[in-house]
């Protein structure tokens, strides 16, 4: 009982009682959700990271007690996770602390990088799908290549005006209409998902076991 | 000085993390690990600061708002997730938080539905709003799978896809825009700030 049924029971309850509160515009569901559930989600919210925190670390203390390959890259992890949670604590989390200096100069050129390094790869996934020969394939790409050439100053000096104005076609007209398909779907499959959630029959947020 | 060592260390790991463009090699390893450490660690102090004394420690140990010690408790328990014996004690704070979804149906509804149809249940005035319409439906149609899309009907889907395709087509080039952005930056970073070949 305490393990399924009564998890079960607060998500059904809170949620007819949040189908009330959009529905209800009396103070006493407004103050439900803008006086108590607010503050209690925000109360909870900090305890998530101490799950990460532990997690991350058993995940990389398991590494190095097993010694699995590339096991001594954990103890950077580590080191890297403590010794920055440690500057905050210790110097604060001002400008020019090493807490900082160690987002400016470490965190953010590292992950920076990482996400232009999905430059080369996109290029190279869309290459391949180039190859494969498909025509929607070939449509997609022809499409990218024209937002992208109507977006910078070298496109319209090369096409002319005319390239931003296709651009600002595709944008205004077949791809309003392919977000808008897509949105009505995804609308559609979060009502209905949120709905079975609501009424018991989708149970898997509870996890596996007993 | 403090600058110029500041940069050296950003441009040795940004160079750490290019090296993967040639293949995996410990310098990129180094500075993977690194890079999910830091972030990690980062998070701690910002979180303690921005989430913990402002919703956790000041209403309760200041204001006394003694009735936030339950939710505080129901928090904790999310890290009994990595206990097999306890692990059914996260599911209250899952439970808590998933009592939100009983909003989104309405929400969901409006945002996602009313809103979109209403945008759409517009008089075709000219080819554009014809254009647009043919999308919609076509889209939708494709989304139906309870009929095999086969024949007339397989015909018309396809246009669906070749709409979604230009869809997919634009968010592409937004996408590969922005990653392009991000390789000039970095590159910028280490011809001009780290080099100063350019100014």
């Amino acid at each position: 009982m305490f393990k399924k049924t009564i998890p079960l029971i607060m998500v059904v309850t809170l949620g007819f009682l949040f189908v009330g509160f959009v529905f209800i515009p009396h103070k006493i569901a407004q103050d439900f959700y803008y006086v108590w559930f607010v503050d209690w989600i925000r109360a909870m919210s900090p305890f998530g990271l101490i799950l990460g925190i532990m997690s991350i670390t058993l995940a990389h203390t398991t590494r190095i007690r097993r010694k699995t390959p590339n096991w001594q890259y954990s103890i950077l992890a580590l080191v890297g996770l403590y010794f920055t949670a440690a500057s905050g604590f210790i110097w604060g989390t001002q400008e020019g602390t090493p807490y900082m200096w160690i987002f400016k100069n470490i965190q953010v050129p590292m992950s920076a990088t990482m996400f232009s390094l999905l430059a080369f790869y996109i290029a190279s996934a869309a290459y391949k799908a180039f190859r494969a020969r498909s025509a929607e394939a070939t449509v997609l790409l022809i499409t990218a290549l024209i937002v992208m050439l109507g977006q910078v100053p070298i496109g319209i000096s090369i096409f002319g005006e005319g390239i931003a104005t296709l651009t600002q076609w595709i944008l205004d007209v077949p791809n309003l209409a392919s977000k808008r398909g897509i949105a009505l779907g995804v609308g559609l499959g979060s009502v209905a998902v949120s709905l079975r959630i609501l009424l018991g029959i989708e149970r898997t947020y509870l996890g596996g076991g007993e | 000085m403090y600058e110029i060592f500041s940069n050296w260390v950003a441009a040795f790991f940004t160079l750490c993390v290019f090296s993967f463009l040639y293949k995996d090699n410990p310098f990129y390893k180094f500075a993977e690990y690194l890079f999910v450490g830091v972030t990690a660690g980062y998070a701690i102090p910002l979180t303690y600061n921005m989430a913990f004394i402002p919703y956790v420690y000041q209403p309760i140990v200041l204001q006394h708002r003694w009735e936030l010690l339950v939710p505080a408790a129901m928090g904790f328990l999310y890290v009994f997730t990595l206990s097999r014996k306890w692990n059914w004690l996260s599911r209250y704070p899952i439970a808590f938080g998933m009592g939100s979804v009983g909003m989104s149906v309405p929400l969901a509804m409006h945002a996602g539905v009313l809103v979109q149809m209403r945008g759409a249940m517009i008089p075709i005035q000219d080819i554009n709003t014809f254009l647009v319409f043919i999308g919609t439906i076509t889209i939708l149609l494709y989304f139906y799978f309870s009929k095999a899309h086969t024949g007339l009907y397989g015909k018309v889907v396809r246009v669906g896809i070749w709409f979604m395709m230009v869809g997919f087509g634009a968010s592409f080039g937004y996408t590969v825009m922005a990653r392009i952005s991000l390789l000039i930056g970095r590159i910028q970073f280490l011809i001009a700030d780290v080099l100063g070949i350019i100014k």
